[in-house]
């Protein structure tokens, strides 16, 4: 470990507003979508493989949600629409 | 009851799916579009708790957003919603559907579901337990067509999985 005090930046990043930060797509879990129902979803609107779409439905069914993914605003506002075209339980907040 | 029961939705070579339901099964089925599009219908109504569980908030930390989304989706949902009970209306004595026409289906039994659901209080125990069938629950019914389209929904997705595309994303 070094014993020179590091060089403090002249300025603190402003960590609180980024507009770049991506915005995620998080899908909760309840009790009423069938397991074969989430991942045929994630299949159809993501074009994800049965193997990673089965992996993101287990993460709803047992850590109560999961990203499904994430993106610009706009992309991500409209797979919310898009799953809740579905029925999913889906919300959208900006990375952290 | 037969220990084995034939499939009741079978994808097809030509990518169609055979439906093969009996008349009773039929009956209920076609009385959900008219139940759901009158449940829709008042579904913007202060009081409308049933149909609640279709319109979920996108934000959940940003009323202002939340509610500029409802502005703009919500009606959009509806439409869909309505577009899907049209199709299924058409098509509910078909004895073969299209790859959406069955999809229209599955997320209409989805929607009557996931309403049912709501009223019925179904949680993440009684959802798998057998005593959502208690006969002599008064919202017998309700539970028995909640159990029978909880099967439909399951060997429809099933069959429709076989006709997915190819994945295009890791």
């Amino acid at each position: 470990m070094s014993t020179l005090a590091p060089t403090k930046p002249d300025s603190e990043p402003d960590t609180d507003i980024d507009p770049d930060r991506p915005w995620i797509v998080i899908v909760w879990n309840d009790p009423i979508n069938l397991m074969s129902y989430v991942t045929f979803v994630f299949q159809k609107l993501f074009g994800y493989s049965l193997e990673k779409a089965t992996a993101l439905m287990l993460d709803v069914h047992r850590k109560g949600r999961a990203v499904v993914s994430s993106g610009e605003r706009e992309r991500a506002e409209l797979d919310v629409f898009r799953l809740h075209e579905h029925g999913l339980w889906a919300t959208m907040q900006q990375d952290k | 009851m037969a220990l084995f029961r034939r499939a009741r939705f079978v994808r097809t070579r030509d990518g169609h799916y055979r439906v093969r339901l009996e008349p009773e099964e039929r009956a209920l089925l076609a009385t959900l579009p008219d139940q759901l599009s009158s449940l829709l219908a008042e579904s913007s109504d202060p009081g409308a708790t049933a149909t609640s569980r279709l319109f979920p908030p996108a934000y959940t930390d940003d009323g202002e957003r939340d509610a500029e989304y409802q502005r703009l989706m919500r009606s959009e949902l509806v439409g869909q919603r309505l577009a899907r009970l049209a199709t299924m209306r058409e098509t509910i004595d078909a004895t073969q559907l299209t790859d959406d026409q069955l999809q229209a289906w599955v997320k209409v039994l989805n929607d009557v579901r996931l309403i049912l659901g709501t009223l019925l209080d179904v949680s993440e125990e009684t959802s798998e337990a057998l005593d959502l069938l208690d006969p002599s629950a008064p919202d017998a019914s309700q539970r028995v067509i909640y159990y029978v389209l909880t099967g439909l929904v399951d060997e429809a997705v099933t069959a429709l999985s076989g006709g997915l595309p190819a994945p295009t994303a890791l």
